[in-house]
């Protein structure tokens, strides 16, 4: 077991004929995930480094049976390959692209709730994200494979190589990952902690989890509030910008801290008051979690 | 991005938001011919980005064309400090010259994301003139908010809870209904992440008017609205901030004296927080992004360099896609070329750790190899005190 993509899971991949879309297909394919169509409007038809290329989701879901999808699209275009997605009814979506404007997400999350409103559940992993993966079966983005092993950590993150940071002291002390999910450091974003959270309280393969958070919006409190009434299993937490000045963007669109709210310091408190083991350092993560195993 | 009061009100009016009569001028005489055409009375206010402009002496008012040109003369080229700008304060280059209107009541509206519901929100308050921040620090209750979804629009219904919370009437009441769903359809036409009237001016006669308006976009969105990016001021930005977004470099300077090169924005936000829990301050956030090649190293190091507080530089990377011995080659050659003196401390992780910390190591250079996070932390704040 493991949350949302596995073994089973048949990856298209739109804008695979562009650079960063044909590298990344790539490696996801070596490192094991059923790589089986690719989606470039105007090049239906060819083959592209073995994999079949269509104009259409709906052609590449039929034809091969495609169920997940990975974005590589460029910003402006993004939101529309993302829904075309949602309409063919891909399941699981990881949009890696970082730059998608803000109203654009809003749409993107009112097609995503009419959808599952509609009883056809579909799970946005992102934008501005490194991806999702189920180590050993399953890799879908641009974290570097190797790093990870299988085991019963799950991870979930706001930020891409701090989630590297994680994954590798986690790996390194013997303790696996079930599944590393990438929510994004966009302002409006397609899986929030608690969806995370709520797989992970389901799946019995998950033993514990790490919380990478950082400054701005709420989304922290939201998961601390969740954790207090729901979830039982340990949870060691971080939270990046404790030395990030009010008033400014900090690289993610998402990571400002506005009107005095979003601080580092709000988060590690309500983390710290939902019983959740925060660690002020990035170097903490993995031995914490070991403290909190007790192995 | 931020734009000036006089743009944003450009923009607004465009949307059919009720302005005050003005025009902008960097010019004194000019302004004395903008107060005739307006009737002799008029306010000058300073153009600068900060807030609390009024505050510092940036906003008077002028009986006449003569006291508006003397006002214009006197404000152009002041470096104006307000409690938003630092003590060293901005240089005004613009004067907006407005006309000046009696004022009935003052109030607060503004437009932004409410992040938490993922969707747009106006709030509004009686509390006009007052920073929303420290009204909703006082008395959250004083404020009242409505969240639109902007497929939908503002509805009619909606403006008039808010309208009705403010204790609006008559015609005023009437045309703050319409100033409100003209303001939402600005910031979604323009794809902007704030729009805020402040004050809200409710005039004797009924006229429901932005006294003040402040407006920011969301970079993302730009490439669809060139007419707004071209409004950019430089000159209101810090000038290494500009240069580094030339190359695509993440920059943000502070105040410290450990310069940081990092790859990823958590990963460069963590490391300003191991660098503070070390002891040390953090000169900047940098984000060198993906691909750390020899090119972006050394573009990374000339910015990181040109602040002169810096007297050490924390490089840390970790190599996920990129290989560390391709990181470490960029650096020895950017570190050889530039001929750096101050200490640098590197510390990568990942694909091929071992051959990039021999790179490091057989450079002869002043580069300080870091064992994992702490131990980099430590060395450089030493090398830096």
């Amino acid at each position: 077991m493991s949350l949302w993509v596995g073994r089973q899971t048949r990856l298209l991949v739109q804008g695979l004929t562009g650079r960063e879309g044909t590298f990344h297909a790539l490696a996801c394919r070596e490192y094991g995930t059923q790589v089986v169509a690719g989606v470039t409007p105007g090049k239906g038809g060819a083959v592209h480094e073995g994999i079949p290329v269509f104009n259409t989701v709906v052609e590449a879901v039929r034809d091969t049976g495609a169920n997940a999808s990975m974005v590589f699209v460029p910003p402006p275009f993004a939101a529309d390959a993302v829904v075309e997605s949602v309409d063919a009814g891909v399941g699981v979506i990881a949009c890696i692209t970082e730059g998608i404007p803000t109203n654009d997400m809003i749409r993107v999350k009112s097609a995503l709730a009419q959808k599952n409103a509609a009883g056809a559940p579909v799970r946005l992993i992102g934008p501005n994200c490194p991806g999702i993966i189920t180590p050993g079966e399953c890799k879908i983005g641009i974290m570097p494979g190797r790093i990870h092993a299988p085991g019963s950590i799950g991870v979930i993150s706001r930020s891409g190589t701090l989630t590297y940071e994680a994954v590798d002291q986690l790996t390194s002390l013997g303790f696996g990952q079930s599944t590393v999910i990438g929510i994004g450091g966009d302002p409006v974003n397609g899986t929030s902690f608690i969806d995370c959270l709520r797989g992970f309280q389901d799946d019995p393969a998950t033993e514990a989890v790490v919380l990478i958070g950082e400054i701005g919006g709420m989304a922290e409190e939201e998961a601390a509030c969740f954790v207090a009434g729901n979830f039982r299993k340990p949870v060691v937490a971080f939270i990046a910008g404790q030395t990030a000045p009010p008033g400014r963007r900090m690289g993610h669109a998402g990571a400002i801290i506005a009107g005095g709210r979003g601080t580092a310091s709000d988060k590690m408190k309500a983390l710290a008051a939902a019983g959740i083991a925060v660690v002020r350092s990035p170097a903490d993560i993995g031995g914490r979690m070991k403290e909190a195993l007790g192995r | 991005m931020k734009v000036h009061e006089y743009q944003a009100k450009a923009i607004l009016a465009r949307y059919g938001v009720a302005v005050p009569r003005g025009e902008v001028t960097d010019n004194p005489a000019e302004a004395r011919e903008i107060a005739k055409g307006l009737g002799g009375r008029a306010v000058i206010k300073a153009q600068i980005h900060a807030g609390g402009r009024g505050k510092g002496g940036g906003v008077k008012l002028a009986a006449d064309p003569e006291e508006a040109f003397a006002l214009a003369r006197a404000i152009l080229g002041m470096s104006l400090v307000t409690p938003q700008t630092g003590p060293s304060g901005r240089v005004v280059a613009k004067v907006l010259v407005e006309e000046a209107l009696d004022i009935d009541r003052e109030l607060y509206l503004g437009v932004t994301l409410d992040r938490v519901r993922g969707l747009p929100a106006m709030m509004a308050s009686r509390s006009g003139g007052m920073e929303i921040e420290e009204v909703a620090a006082r008395d959250p209750s004083a404020i009242v908010r409505e969240v639109i979804d902007p497929g939908l629009g503002m509805f009619a219904f909606q403006a008039r809870k808010l309208a009705f919370a403010l204790g609006l009437s008559g015609d005023s009441f009437r045309k703050g209904v319409a100033f409100m769903q003209a303001l939402f359809r600005a910031y979604v036409e323009t794809d902007a992440s704030l729009a805020e009237i402040n004050p809200l001016l409710v005039t004797k006669s009924g006229g429901v008017l932005a006294l003040d308006a402040k407006m920011n976009f969301d970079d993302n969105a730009l490439f669809r609205h060139p007419d707004i990016k071209e409004m950019r001021d430089l000159a209101e930005e810090d000038p290494l901030e500009v240069e580094a977004s030339k190359f695509g470099l993440n920059y943000i300077k502070l105040d410290g004296s450990v310069g940081c090169m990092v790859n990823g924005a958590g990963l460069a936000m963590a490391t300003m927080d191991l660098v503070k829990l070390a002891g040390g301050e953090p000169a900047n956030f940098l984000d060198v992004g993906g691909g750390a090649n020899e090119e972006q190293v050394k573009n990374a190091f000339r910015i990181i360099l040109s602040d002169k507080n810096v007297r050490a530089v924390l490089i840390n990377i970790f190599g996920g896609i990129m290989r560390c011995d391709i990181i470490a080659k960029g650096v020895v050659a950017a570190v050889r070329e530039m001929g750096l003196s101050i200490p640098i401390v590197v510390r990568l992780e990942g694909t091929n750790v071992d051959q990039g910390k021999q790179i490091l190591r057989e450079s002869n250079l002043p580069i300080t190899p870091a064992d994992g996070l702490t131990d980099a932390a430590r060395k450089v704040v030493e090398a830096a005190r």
